[in-house]
């Protein structure tokens, strides 16, 4: 049974149904664990759980039990929005990174799974720390030109937040993006509409984002972060467009808090936790499929 | 005392252009990045020899932060380049995450640091960054004090794994220490031996110590001068043998006087032997517009302050 287990976590996935029920699972992870340590942010964890799953079972040519620093020869992914490490951390760790026992140590003492992404203890998949927004796209550029200089046909996956385009390294990064004409990166911004103090309208709105992008050189699309034959459509056509001369950008439409229906389409979700009737009320909504940790 | 022939001046810029054009020919694995100041940094013999591994950044340093901390995922040992103030304090919290907490093997290459900025005045002078650096865990630290050390600094700081900060100066200075050295991360320098105080300076006030340490023999006073050039991990073991020795410190440094190499002296020896010390560098205040020289005399930061810390020192064994 155990065998079986693995063999299906390493094995890439390419039926939607068994997407879905990886999804289910991996939302229970993140309503779990977030109950668990009263801690951490359920609701955009909730939205991007879909593309995750599309990316890491789907998409990403990666091997978890090789994995190293350097990922030669394989596709990398960097979180910029760090605060949605518990979907990153299901999503490691139930395609076999990690045990995923661990899970249960979310944002406790002598975890390797801190609040916010981190290195220092080894943790599998993860390459370097963020929480503090605006630079991942940075760090993922310069992963991507290394991978160029190193003759690695590797792609570069990056997701942002959309309140994090409020940060002006974003723009730095996106202008020297398409200078040096980086075309094996595909980037995602998780447009869910919503930041911690409201909606983007009402606090810092951002125009037209597409617009923006393109502005700044970009190949802009749209996709649906919540069905996966719309996830895996465009990402493969993105795909297609690599080598190109020209950086890409997903403008990923989601629902923050997706899949439990009194968490979705608020940031009231963002970083609060459930207590024990909303996390039964929360699960009632998702079927455990893979057996929780 | 140790008596050094001058012959010629140079500024530490260049002896960084240098060491970064021999690692060009010598590891393929080091890339460069600048943001839109190549020739202040002496970076141009790189570019042209290996415009592959040369990224113009343009005015961006926060982004050259980011992409020289993703370069290093796929083993390449990327050396930034800009203006010591630009190099820190205006992209701290993408060298504190990106960089010193993800452990990246990252050279932040900082040049103009200090009062000898000069003319351009206090905006760019900055006094602060050894400070802010060396709170950051991970990062090693390191202010060479002439040309020939500044280029096997940088040639040294390639072989080590993890990120470092290397801090030099845009005027020129006397060169006077050997162009065949082997630079050791975290050793200081016994420049001269003593026995009534020791000067313990780094980067452009090391020469000022030993000017200093001349002066003070003609008035009976005999000087120990210790180089640390790297004030992180500091060389503990020669700051308190020397003290031991002597009896009494002073500390020379183009920096703030709090959170620079007084500092971490000062502690070192609190903890361990504690000992009268005195510091020279600048007091708590900004920089301003000037000539090097006079900027130096005004701030305090020459060999004259050092000689009259060392009697101050010297009174309160």
């Amino acid at each position: 049974m155990e065998a079986l287990f693995l063999l299906r976590q390493i094995m890439i996935m390419k039926n939607t149904q068994e997407l879905q029920e990886v999804a289910s699972q991996v939302r229970r992870d993140i309503v779990r664990m977030v109950h668990k340590v009263q801690s951490g942010h359920p609701g955009g964890s909730l939205g991007c759980t879909d593309f995750l799953v599309s990316l890491y079972f789907d998409q990403m040519n990666i091997d978890p039990s090789k994995w190293d620093m350097d990922g030669k020869g394989e596709d990398l992914f960097f979180l910029s929005n760090g605060h949605i490490s518990p979907v990153w951390y299901s999503v490691l760790s139930r395609r076999g990174y990690f045990p995923v026992a661990e899970l249960g140590t979310f944002r406790h003492i002598n975890s390797r799974l801190q609040g916010h992404p981190a290195t220092e203890e080894g943790l599998e998949g993860i390459r370097v720390a963020s929480g503090s927004l605006g630079q991942g796209l940075s760090v993922a550029l310069g992963a991507a030109q290394t991978k160029k200089l190193n003759g690695d046909k590797g792609i570069v996956y990056t997701l942002h937040g959309d309140g994090e385009m409020q940060e002006g390294q974003i723009w730095e990064a996106a202008m020297y993006a398409a200078h040096h004409k980086i075309d094996n990166i595909i980037s995602t911004i998780d447009y869910n509409g919503q930041q911690i103090d409201g909606s983007l309208e009402d606090v810092m709105s951002l125009g037209n984002l597409g617009d923006k992008w393109r502005a700044f050189g970009w190949e802009v699309m749209e996709m649906n972060g919540h069905d996966f034959e719309n996830l895996r459509e465009t990402l493969n056509k993105a795909k297609a467009q690599l080598g190109n001369g020209k950086p890409i950008m997903i403008l990923m439409h989601t629902d923050m808090g997706h899949g439990v229906d009194f968490m979705s389409g608020t940031h009231e979700w963002h970083g609060i936790a459930p207590n024990d009737e909303q996390l039964a009320k929360a699960l009632a909504q998702l079927p455990e499929t893979l057996g929780d940790y | 005392m140790k008596k050094f022939n001058i012959t010629e001046k140079k500024d530490t810029r260049s002896g960084f252009g240098a060491g970064l054009a021999a690692l060009g020919k010598s590891n393929p694995n080091v890339v460069a990045l600048c943001a839109d100041l190549t020739g202040s940094l002496k970076m141009n013999a790189f570019r042209d020899a290996h415009p592959d591994r040369f990224f113009q950044v343009g005015i961006a340093e926060a982004n050259m932060m980011g992409l020289a901390a993703g370069m290093t995922i796929g083993g390449k040992i990327p050396f930034t380049g800009t203006f010591a103030n630009f190099s820190t304090g205006r992209d701290y919290d993408q060298i504190r995450q990106s960089i010193a907490y993800s452990g990246k093997n990252v050279k932040i290459c900082a040049s103009h640091a200090g009062l000898t900025l000069g003319e351009d005045g206090a905006t760019h002078q900055i006094l602060e960054d050894i400070g802010m650096m060396q709170m950051l865990p991970h990062m090693t630290v390191i202010n060479p004090c002439d040309y020939n050390q500044t280029m096997a600094a940088t040639i040294a700081i390639a072989e080590h794994e993890g990120p470092v900060y290397l801090r030099f100066g845009r005027p020129s200075v006397p060169v006077f220490t050997a162009a065949d050295q082997k630079f050791e991360i975290g050793k200081a320098w016994l420049i001269d031996e003593g026995t009534d105080v020791t000067i313990i300076a780094t980067g452009h006030l090391v020469w000022e110590a030993i000017e200093a340490a001349h002066a003070l023999e003609a008035k009976g006073i005999s000087a120990e001068v210790i180089n640390i050039h790297t004030i992180k991990p500091l060389d503990e073991e020669a700051i308190i043998k020397s003290a031991r020795k002597t009896g009494c410190v002073v500390t020379a440094e183009e920096h703030q006087i709090i959170g620079g190499l007084g500092s971490v002296v000062s502690q070192c020896l609190a903890q361990n032997c504690p000992t009268p010390i005195e510091f020279v560098g600048v007091n708590d205040s900004f920089g301003e517009s000037g000539k090097p020289a006079d900027l130096m005399q005004k701030y305090g930061l020459n060999a004259e302050n050092i000689i009259l810390a060392a009697e101050r020192a010297i009174a309160k064994k």
